[in-house]
């Protein structure tokens, strides 16, 4: 059951993955474009952490996958703030639609 | 997992390896280039871990991929962003005509010599010695016994080699001036991960006793504790204000892997020849030390030069008192509202 469960939310974690790579490339400006990719990566991140997890032989390891998916949520979303701020300072206007 | 995904998996990783490189390599934009650079060195830490080598492959992601990506970008804003003349475009053209010669040989070579390998039976002599002798060296974790006792030498002189090499940093001046402060939620972040950094970097010192981990991996982490620092617009970035006491951390890899050597030397035991129960503790002892130095090197590196002093400051006020102490001026950035 657990493997089944593990397989099930690493699957739903690679189909963010790939909602966020399609994003990237077919969103129409940047702002839309961090923001798919961001969220969207998170997400994804967070379901495959948890489904590793579910295959980790002790809490040692679930700990430090824990701690693995806070760093990177943690950084993803500064540096999306800090591009989108770069962004607006230089005055790249978002996409009318 | 079957040989057949495995074996997609590596085909897809060889591939991505290729391409990340040839686009690095042949990108108009230079930023462009050192991200896919970037983007590279964290494919090839893969690679490495498919081949088994953890060790390597945390170094080529804490070193290859981060620490040089950040030295790179830091290079990129010293860098004139001018066009090329049509003489220098030529040369440009001669220096990559020449680089990929060169490297088309070393390919080939390298290919050669790694079929020429494969053709006898394997040889594991080396493995199976340091096997037998894992007992002996203080530690459990095969590389660490490579690197700190049985091949002690190579990483000493490897030592010498980053020292030498910060010396030639701080021979070229003061460093740049600290970035301007980087805004409430880059500052959240640097507080909460450089804690962070400096425990991982304290774990991967004292896990490369008995699993993949060690000195180098560890200096690496805390250097990039120290450049987040740097980023959030620190000036000091945790590197000792006294200049003797920074002095003393730099030159302690080198300084404390010699005073073992020597004080082993003077108890009648050959150079570095680790009596074996004081192994453990003494490759502890020379690892912390080159910790140190390694973090302060890679650190002075991404300032590119010594810490500026007061005085430094000052004649900075006085050649250039319209950019300040700080300021960063994007080139790019001419005031005209960019289209999406």
């Amino acid at each position: 059951m657990p493997e089944v469960l593990s397989a099930v939310l690493i699957i739903m974690g690679i189909a963010f993955y790939l909602a966020g790579s399609v994003g990237l490339l077919r969103l129409p400006d940047l702002y839309s474009r961090l923001h798919a990719l961001t969220k969207a990566d998170n997400l994804g991140l967070g379901l495959l952490t948890a489904g590793l997890a579910l295959q980790s032989p002790d809490l040692f390891v679930v700990a430090k996958l824990l701690l693995i998916w806070l760093a990177i949520l943690a950084a993803s979303a500064t540096s999306a703030h800090l591009i989108a701020r770069h962004a607006r300072r230089r005055e790249t206007r978002p996409c009318p639609r | 997992m079957s040989p057949l995904s495995l074996a997609l998996f590596d085909i897809l990783l060889l591939v991505s390896i290729v391409v990340l490189a040839w686009t690095a390599l042949t990108s108009a934009d230079d930023r462009r280039s050192v991200i896919l650079f970037m983007a590279f060195g964290l494919v090839v830490a893969l690679a490495w871990a498919r081949l088994l080598a953890p060790d390597v492959a945390l170094a080529e992601a804490a070193i290859g991929a981060g620490l040089s990506g950040a030295l790179l970008l830091a290079a990129l804003r010293e860098l004139p962003s001018a066009v090329p003349s049509s003489g220098q475009a030529l040369r440009q053209r001669a220096t990559q005509g020449t680089v990929s010669v060169l490297s088309a040989a070393l390919a080939g070579m390298l290919a050669w010599i790694l079929t020429a390998h494969f053709e006898g039976p394997a040889r594991d002599e080396l493995a199976r010695a340091v096997a037998t002798h894992l007992e002996l060296s203080g530690v459990s974790n095969p590389v660490t016994a490579v690197l700190l006792n049985f091949r002690g030498y190579d990483t000493l002189l490897e030592l010498a080699v980053l020292l030498a090499a910060v010396l030639g940093i701080l021979a070229l001046g003061p460093g740049r001036a600290a970035y301007r402060p980087s805004g409430p939620i880059f500052d959240a972040l640097a507080r909460w991960l450089t804690p962070l950094l400096l425990v991982t970097a304290g774990y991967l010192l004292w896990v490369g006793a008995h699993a993949p981990g060690g000195a180098f991996q560890a200096g690496a982490t805390l250097a990039a504790a120290g450049i987040v620092l740097r980023l959030a617009g620190s000036e000091w970035i945790g590197l000792p204000h006294d200049g003797a006491v920074l002095r003393l951390v730099m030159a302690a890899g080198v300084g404390v892997f010699l005073a073992v050597g020597v004080s082993l030397l003077v108890l009648g035991r050959p150079f570095l020849g680790y009596p074996p129960a004081w192994a453990g503790a003494l490759i502890l002892l020379i690892e912390s030390a080159a910790t140190l130095a390694i973090a302060a090197t890679l650190v002075l590196a991404f300032i590119g030069g010594r810490l500026p002093t007061e005085a430094d400051r000052k004649g900075d006020a006085v050649t250039a008192p319209a950019a300040g102490a700080g300021a960063n001026p994007d080139p790019s950035d001419n005031g005209e509202p960019r289209p999406c």
